[in-house]
């Protein structure tokens, strides 16, 4: 639900980035941190636990500037992965405007993808969203590592729907900036 | 509650409820009184300018109230209407505005808690009747507001160079 305040000429997209835990959905956001220049992004506030395991969300913003007379600017969220804290996730996804499922291509995380891309859309239709619905996108992560599953099979189990999905490592970097152009593109296009 | 796909807040809006919080400020003796929606963006803030991060207090602001929410219903509640945070020198009431956005009051040994929330709760209730006539024009108006495509695509050309060199 994204809302357009005229008064003080802001748009604020709110993009959430899903998936299992340990997937990379904060080493994401934080190569985003890294990279953009500082004075286009606020700070990355992380709310964890003591081994740096997301406990609620992590939350950085990042502006694009004055567009046409309005400051457009990204809110990037990511959720608790850890199965347990599904409350936390299903707070976060309120008044989302744009989703990155991040899944671990690692063979032996596929269920845990699996369990976290059902989870998703079990959350969204509590806010009667549904990922064919609004701008969303997957990102196979992890694609450096040994004992990996295609990215055939990957599509096969998660991606049946097609929706556009990018490869990525996001350790070094690779497809993090690919995906946020994805995504917040679709945004873009779903309020225009 | 399912509402409006998207939704606007224009200025008129903004100066009703500009005026009241400026009047309320002044009667509580608070500091800044801020407006958040559920989803964690900044609506608009009144009094002293705030000297951290609006967006991140935002977004910590909206996660607060909704965990709190969650902790309400499961003792038997059906909400925490307020919540109060005190701090050595300064301290934060937060309270719900129709179910669709929170008020955010920041207040220092200038203002009293009594009469923080006897104030607080006179504004919410006017504010409560300006936020729902905002909710239900959104829901009435057939089209969500929607920008020009030019916007978009100056949108996309920022978007490709912001995000596109790495």
């Amino acid at each position: 639900m994204s809302m357009i305040n005229y008064a003080s000429r802001e748009i604020n997209c709110k993009i959430v980035y899903y998936g299992p835990g340990l997937g990379g959905k904060t080493t994401n956001l934080e190569y985003v941190y890294e990279k953009v220049a500082p004075n286009t992004r606020g700070k990355l506030i992380s709310l964890a636990t003591e081994t740096e395991r997301t406990l609620f969300f992590d939350f950085l913003p990042v502006d694009l500037g004055s567009i046409r007379g309005f400051k457009t600017r990204f809110h990037l969220y990511t959720v608790p992965g850890q199965v347990y804290y599904n409350a936390s996730r299903k707070l976060i996804l309120k008044g989302v405007d744009g989703v990155v499922f991040v899944a671990d291509s690692q063979v032996d995380r596929l269920d845990a993808n699996l369990e976290s891309m059902h989870n998703l859309y079990e959350n969204l239709a509590q806010y009667e969203l549904d990922p064919r619905e609004i701008p969303f996108v997957i990102q196979y992560n992890k694609r450096d590592l040994p004992n990996i599953s295609s990215v055939d099979e990957l599509q096969a189990s998660l991606n049946p729907g097609g929706f556009s999905n990018y490869e990525a490592v996001a350790t070094r970097g690779v497809g993090v900036f690919d995906t946020l152009k994805g995504v917040s593109k679709r945004v873009i296009k779903s309020l225009s | 509650m399912a509402g409006p796909s998207s939704w606007s807040f224009q200025e008129s809006d903004s100066h009703r409820i500009d005026e009241l919080l400026r009047d309320f400020l002044r009667d509580s003796n608070a500091r800044c009184a801020l407006l958040v929606d559920r989803s964690g963006q900044l609506i608009l803030s009144v009094g002293e300018p705030p000297q951290f991060d609006p967006a991140a207090f935002a977004s910590l602001a909206a996660a607060d109230f909704s965990a709190n929410d969650q902790l309400a219903s499961m003792i038997g509640e059906p909400e925490f209407s307020s919540l109060f945070h005190q701090g050595e020198k300064e301290s934060m009431y937060l309270a719900d505005v129709a179910k669709r956005l929170i008020l955010v009051v920041l207040f220092d040994d200038r203002a009293t808690l009594g009469m923080i929330r006897v104030k607080v709760k006179a504004v919410v209730r006017e504010l409560n009747t300006i936020v729902t006539e905002i909710f239900e024009k959104a829901s009435a108006d057939s089209d969500t507001p929607h920008l020009e495509a030019s916007w978009a695509d100056e949108v996309e050309d920022e978007i490709d160079r912001l995000f596109g060199s790495w």
